[in-house]
């Protein structure tokens, strides 16, 4: 039977979480379909996808902003078709899946890790302390995507059907009011090559600006621990942790953040780390590859400097 | 209106957890348990409501063992009226949720606050699986909840920024750390919770069947990272960047 894969759209294409989803998919049976709501142009993008056989695109006001209750229908109404339903874990996946599968009986697997067979797959818990295989007795089984952990579907390779969602109902117990979504020319978050992430030691808004330069220069997506986003220096989206976004860029640099095991949970994936701290003594230093101790604000200006 | 909050006994955030040397769990024998953090939220934002004057009663409520009372001693002392124990070990979120539903046709509450995910299991599924079982809208993620008689507006942390999504009541909403931030329980209010009422129930009373659908096959550590290097300027770190990393 084939897996279904729900998409996030990032404006006219699909978010690079939803490709790691898509791979994670591909793991489970070579027939993947995937499910956009709204945007047309997003579900061409989808389309081309490696490894997607078929597009599946709902129209209409219930679907373009990701409503829960609408969306949560459309996939129950199309799940008699599957045998695994997917979708990256991200806020709208989180919001999504845990209600498709209680709608359907099942317990769902959130953020699985590796995909061991149909049945078992790999989570964090405790803040990623732990790493528990699980094994599921659901015949129908509903799953979100660590990102993180699986390499991307690649954007290109696929040249799958698109057609026409079936109808389903609208519940109508919600309603979009508006959002306030940052536009930003940096990479997102949780797709940079590279991540610059301030702390509570930035010490401002203002000086949250301080890692701007070097983001420039590095071509990097700016991150924050709790600590920082909680005082009012970084907008929310933007926490890195257990509670917030887990990334694993190539080089993450961790400005003024100690390294409480809630922040390294959303991080510790990454390939190299960078740890800039005036405490010797910090804990980020043991996830560390390279360690320069010194107060930031000396350190910062000469950092963006050598960068050319 | 009536309000319930679900709260669960985890441990606590500033344990370090060990992985059982025979794979089967992690250990919480002899160590710390508290609230989960997302759920003193929840209370909170419940007992704000309350001294708005929206909301008339506060139900908390755990599934857990016969111990979670303290958790519950801890709602009630910030300000919750009464307490449910369901007890029951081990509930997957989908039997929670059965649970909570059960609970919810029982006290016909017309607003029910969850954390937004358990620091344990960090599954963050609950409150959305409740709401599927109920019909009923969700909010989730929620940093601000502006409640009236016919609505609940709540502004919800998402990829990239903040969402408004306007609810019918009744409704379920799920708590993000920046919503309030809790208050400690006054030591008088710790002894007044003392006297509050607080029912034991068991997971049979309520007919809901908590068979689990997962086994857990190995629980291990996960690979650990090497300590590195310390660098002694920024020229030698973005050289090293260069040469030995070659990430940028
Ligand atoms: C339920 C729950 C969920 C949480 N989820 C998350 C999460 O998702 N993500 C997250 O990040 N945290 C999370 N936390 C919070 C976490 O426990 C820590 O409190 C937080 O990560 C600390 O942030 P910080 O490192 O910026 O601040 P601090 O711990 O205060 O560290 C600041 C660091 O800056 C250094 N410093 C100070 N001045 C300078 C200077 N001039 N130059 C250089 N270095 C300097 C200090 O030596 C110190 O190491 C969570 C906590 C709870 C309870
Ligand atoms: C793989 C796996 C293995 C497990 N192994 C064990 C085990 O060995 N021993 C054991 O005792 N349990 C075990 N459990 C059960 C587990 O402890 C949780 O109770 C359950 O999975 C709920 O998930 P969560 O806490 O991550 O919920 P989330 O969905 O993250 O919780 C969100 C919110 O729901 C509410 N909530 C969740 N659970 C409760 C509750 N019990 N009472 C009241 N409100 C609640 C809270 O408001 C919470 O903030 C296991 C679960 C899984 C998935």
């Amino acid at each position: 039977m084939a897996v279904l894969v729900l998409a996030d759209r990032s404006g006219a294409t699909v978010s690079q979480p939803t490709r790691s989803a898509v791979a994670a998919a591909s793991q489970i049976d070579g027939d993947v379909h995937v499910l956009v709501l709204g945007g047309a142009e997003a579900a061409q993008a989808a389309a081309k996808l490696a490894g997607v056989t078929k597009v599946i695109q709902a129209d209409g006001p219930a679907y373009e902003h990701g409503l829960a209750e609408p969306a949560a229908a459309l996939l129950v109404a199309l799940a008699p078709n599957y045998s695994h339903l997917l979708a990256p874990g991200s806020a709208m996946g989180k919001n999504i899946m845990p209600r498709v599968a209680a709608l359907l009986d099942v317990q769902i697997i959130t953020d699985i890790a590796a995909v061991e067979g149909a049945d078992t797959f790999r989570r964090f818990i405790y803040a990623g302390n732990a790493l528990a295989t699980v094994k599921t007795a659901d015949a129908k089984k509903v799953l979100t995507v660590r990102a993180a952990s699986f390499d991307p579907a690649p954007a290109e390779g696929g040249s799958a059907a698109v057609e026409a969602a079936p109808s389903a109902e609208d519940p109508a117990v919600s309603s979009f009011v508006g959002a306030e979504i940052a536009q930003s020319e940096r990479p997102e978050l949780t797709a940079a090559r590279v991540v610059v992430s301030g702390g509570r030691a930035m010490g401002s808004a203002e000086n949250f600006h301080l890692l701007e330069g070097i983001a420039d220069k590095l071509g990097a997506a700016i991150g924050a621990s709790r600590a920082a986003v909680d005082a009012g220096y970084a907008p929310n989206d933007h926490q890195v942790g257990q509670t917030g976004k887990i990334v694993a860029p190539e080089l993450y640099i961790a400005v003024g953040i100690s390294g409480a095991i809630q922040h390294l949970a959303g991080m510790k994936d990454s390939k190299v780390i960078v740890a800039i701290n005036k405490d010797e003594e910090a804990p980020i230093f043991q996830v560390a590859d390279y360690g320069l101790v010194g107060d930031l604000f000396k350190i910062l200006p000469e950092l963006e400097q050598e960068l050319g | 209106m009536k309000l319930l909050v679900p709260v669960k006994r985890v441990v606590d955030y500033n344990v370090k957890v060990r992985v059982k040397a025979d794979g089967t769990g992690v250990e919480t024998a002899n160590v710390k348990m508290s609230m989960n953090p997302f759920d003193e939220i929840a209370v909170e934002e419940a007992v704000r409501l309350k001294e708005k004057g929206t909301v008339t009663e506060i139900v908390a409520v755990t599934i857990g063992p016969a111990q979670a009372q303290e958790q519950l001693r801890t709602a009630l002392a910030m300000g919750a009226d009464r307490a449910i124990l369901v007890e029951a070990e081990g509930a997957e979120p989908l039997g929670v949720a059965k649970v909570l539903k059960a609970l919810v046709e029982r006290e016909q509450p017309q607003l029910v606050i969850l954390g937004k995910q358990a620091i344990d299991d960090d599954m963050n599924a609950t409150g959305q699986m409740l709401a599927a079982l109920l019909g009923w809208s969700q909010g989730t993620y929620a940093s601000k909840v502006e409640l009236s008689a016919d609505g609940a507006k709540v502004t919800r942390e998402v990829d990239g920024g903040l969402e408004t999504v306007q609810l019918k009541l009744p409704a379920i909403v799920t708590t993000d750390l920046r919503l309030n931030e809790p208050r400690y329980a006054s030591l008088p209010n710790i002894m007044k919770a003392r006297k509050k009422p607080l029912e034991t129930l068991k997971a049979a009373d309520l007919g809901v069947d908590l068979t689990p659908r997962l086994t857990v096959v190995k629980v291990e550590e996960p690979p650990k990272r090497q300590a590195g290097v310390k660098v002694g300027s920024v020229s030698e770190l973005v050289s090293k960047l260069k040469t030995e990393a070659k990430v940028i």
